[in-house]
């Protein structure tokens, strides 16, 4: 990979950061108010479902994440497993796709069930 | 004070030991003294660097009590108070003898920092007026004044774990050239930084910093290199 | 350090988190089952612990952009404190609001 790919993933995961770091906040002070009275289904449902607004703030949080978790993943198999190459980069890049995809289905299924 | 300094020294080259030698405490004692006595009075084939004895040419770091620092303005009562030292060649460099480590490839990698002048004028023109308060020229002269005696490389993680990082020493010398408006080679500069060898593989965890002995921060020269290759890849440059 | 560590772990949560709220596309009733199982104190343990890892990792991330993009100061080297308090502070409302 050359180094303007790499940075170009620096970028990617430090944008992605900056996302999260929104997305995060928003969710923590949620999940703090949420679980007042304990946590139940038909609270987080009523909540989530059909709601346009936290259905795309979720949207963004899981392909925030997609990115920002495989290419941090990267690094440490580079650093600390001494895995690199481009075996590593596609399976990372497969990770970043899964995540997306069960994170989507997660959305979907609060949103429409 | 103890009357006698019980010290350990690093024998042998990738491979050795410790061996121990008892030496006298003085007043005023640097670590490079404590060396000094040992390799005349005790062990005269013991393998050490220094030069100038005053903090100006880097050549005598070594790992003292786990630590990375210069020996010669080192004072033995700040860092072994209860007369116990410990005296290893640096981390992260592949060690000669000894003391001694061979320092090419941290050199080296100046140079594949492009770590060197590129002029824009010649000896016939004018000699050209940098005003020293612009933002850029104090950017230079917060690292500019980097004695190569690879403390900070010795200290850092990332070079621990990734044997081809340029490390903090060539990373500054970058920026401060980044910051020097005579200089013609920031473009094949920045690329010659970026990606996985280059200043996008710190971590930010601040111990060349914290150890410097001439108080610079490469991680602010670190962090400055990181923006402007974000901004060259936004304007294309890249 | 920590950073680190608590990337790899909340990466290891996230697909078990993905999984959980699934549940919900077989109802509110199976999703209301898996409720009851994390009401159990091992796993609301936890829960808190996950939640302390992400404030960390918050934080943690929040002092590395802060370091990376922002003009150097010397404040800055005291924002691992201010992760430090982020990150308790986060883990401390969490646990007194579950139990």
């Amino acid at each position: 990979m050359s180094p303007r790919a790499q940075l170009q993933l620096w970028a990617a995961q430090r944008i992605g950061a900056a996302v999260l770091a929104l997305c995060v906040t928003v969710h923590l002070a949620t999940m703090i108010y949420a679980v007042r009275h304990g946590l139940s289904a038909t609270a987080i449902l009523d909540r989530t479902r059909d709601n346009w607004g936290w259905a795309g703030f979720y949207v963004l949080f899981v392909l925030a994440v997609s990115v920002h978790a495989p290419i941090g993943m990267r690094t440490i198999c580079g650093e600390w497993l001494g895995l690199s190459g481009r075996a590593v980069d596609v399976v990372l890049a497969a990770l970043g796709v899964a995540l997306a995809a069960v994170g989507l289905r997660a959305v979907w299924a609060v949103f429409a069930s | 004070m103890e009357d006698k300094i019980d010290v350990s020294v690093w024998r042998g080259t990738e491979q050795g030991e410790f061996r121990h030698y008892s030496v006298p405490r003085l007043a005023s004692q640097t670590v490079l003294d404590v060396v000094t006595y040992i390799q005349r009075r005790l062990e005269s084939s013991l393998a050490y660097r220094f030069a100038c004895r005053v903090g100006m040419c880097g050549s005598c770091a070594m790992t003292v009590n786990g630590v990375a620092r210069w020996t010669c303005r080192t004072h033995v009562e700040k860092v072994a108070p209860h007369g116990v030292l410990e005296i290893a060649p640096l981390s992260n460099l592949p060690v000669i003898r000894d003391l001694v480590c061979d320092m090419s490839s941290f050199f080296d990698k100046w140079a594949r920092a492009e770590g060197h002048f590129h002029p824009t004028a010649t000896r016939t023109d004018p000699i050209v007026r940098v005003q020293p308060d612009t933002p850029a020229r104090r950017a230079a002269d917060a690292g500019i004044e980097c004695i190569g005696c690879a403390v900070c490389y010795a200290s850092c993680d990332v070079v621990a774990w990734n044997a081809d990082y340029l490390g903090p020493a060539a990373l500054n010398r970058a920026w401060t050239l980044m910051n020097d408006e005579r200089d013609s080679g920031g473009k094949v500069r920045l690329a010659a930084v970026s990606g996985d060898a280059g200043c996008h593989a710190c971590h930010t965890h601040m111990s060349c910093t914290e150890r410097c002995p001439k108080k610079i921060a490469p991680t602010a020269a670190i962090a400055g290199l990181k923006r402007a290759t974000l901004a060259a890849l936004l304007a294309g440059r890249l | 350090m920590l950073h680190r560590m608590s990337g790899i772990l909340l990466t290891l949560f996230l697909p078990l988190h993905f999984w959980a709220l699934g549940h919900a596309l077989g109802g509110t009733a199976k999703l209301e089952s898996f409720l009851i199982w994390t009401d159990q104190p091992l796993v609301k343990a936890s829960e808190i612990a996950v939640v302390t890892l992400l404030a960390a990792h918050l934080a943690g991330g929040l002092r590395l952009l802060m370091l990376e993009f922002l003009a150097w100061r010397d404040w800055q080297q005291r924002l691992l404190a201010a992760a430090a308090g982020i990150t308790v502070g986060f883990g401390l409302v969490y646990l007194l609001n579950v139990v």
